[in-house]
């Protein structure tokens, strides 16, 4: 059996490459079709922040990127509901609908769940 | 135990010292290295490009030392190595690029190499992470 490996994302989109980076990890995993999850944690949960305009600071938008997880057989998306509410985001209204929110206790299970871990 | 080792840091950073005295250690314990694996500012670390000051230490030499005595494999991702100018001379080429940075014993690949490190170790170490 693969083993499974946990991204964790941390950096802001637009903070430099690292959201992109992380990103493209996990999109790697899930085209060789391995296990691979990803979780936004800190100021990774800003990667989600709704209705961004990427143009304004002359970056591509990650967030079409994002969607595209699914599509390329990344399903277990999380992200950490302390980090978004104490940035001041509502972890209902996320741009990425099928990442499950997590309490700090749930995230401590998630990776303990997984064989490897990066974090980025 | 088999130990794929991920660099994500810049070699000046004290996270890039310790991934190498963590490999020194791990090899000089019996054990085996799969994979190091150079990422983000991590790709820094395999060029040679850099100079250090004359009293100061030269961490992308002694990578190329260490990597070159052990024959390891040593994967610089290609994607973030291009993005930060440390081109090897195919890249160069391919690119229209002067600048040559990268050389033998460092391997330009892609994250599928990473992947795969993973999957071949007992543990994958990351230096340098967020």
């Amino acid at each position: 059996m693969p083993r499974s490996l946990l991204i964790i994302s941390r950096q802001s989109p637009w903070s430099g490459p690292s959201a992109r980076e992380a990103l493209d990890v996990v999109l790697a995993g899930g085209a060789f079709d391995l296990p691979v999850g990803l979780l936004f944690l800190d100021d990774g949960v800003f990667q989600l922040a709704a209705k961004q305009d990427a143009r304004a600071l002359q970056q591509k938008d990650l967030s079409a990127n994002l969607q595209a997880l699914p599509m390329f057989g990344v399903e277990d998306l999380f992200v950490c509901g302390d980090s978004a509410a104490e940035r001041g985001l509502d972890p209902k209204v996320l741009s990425l609908e099928e990442a499950q929110v997590l309490s700090a206790g749930e995230i401590t299970a998630l990776i303990d769940r997984y064989d490897q871990v990066i974090t980025l | 135990m088999k130990f794929a080792i991920a660099l994500f840091s810049a070699a000046h950073a004290p996270s890039s010292r310790r991934a190498l005295l963590f490999a020194q250690a791990a090899l000089a314990g019996g054990h085996e290295i799969v994979r190091l694996f150079f990422y983000q500012d991590g790709v820094y670390n395999a060029s040679g490009s850099l100079v250090t000051p004359q009293d100061e230490l030269d961490l992308p030499r002694q990578w190329r030392s260490f990597v070159t005595e052990h024959r390891l494999d040593g994967v610089v991702c290609i994607a973030a190595a291009l993005r930060r100018g440390v081109l090897n001379a195919e890249e160069a080429g391919r690119y229209q690029r002067e600048a040559v940075a990268v050389a033998a014993p460092w391997e330009l690949s892609g994250l599928g190499q990473l992947h795969d490190a993973v999957q071949d170790a007992d543990r994958l170490i990351c230096f340098g992470g967020a």
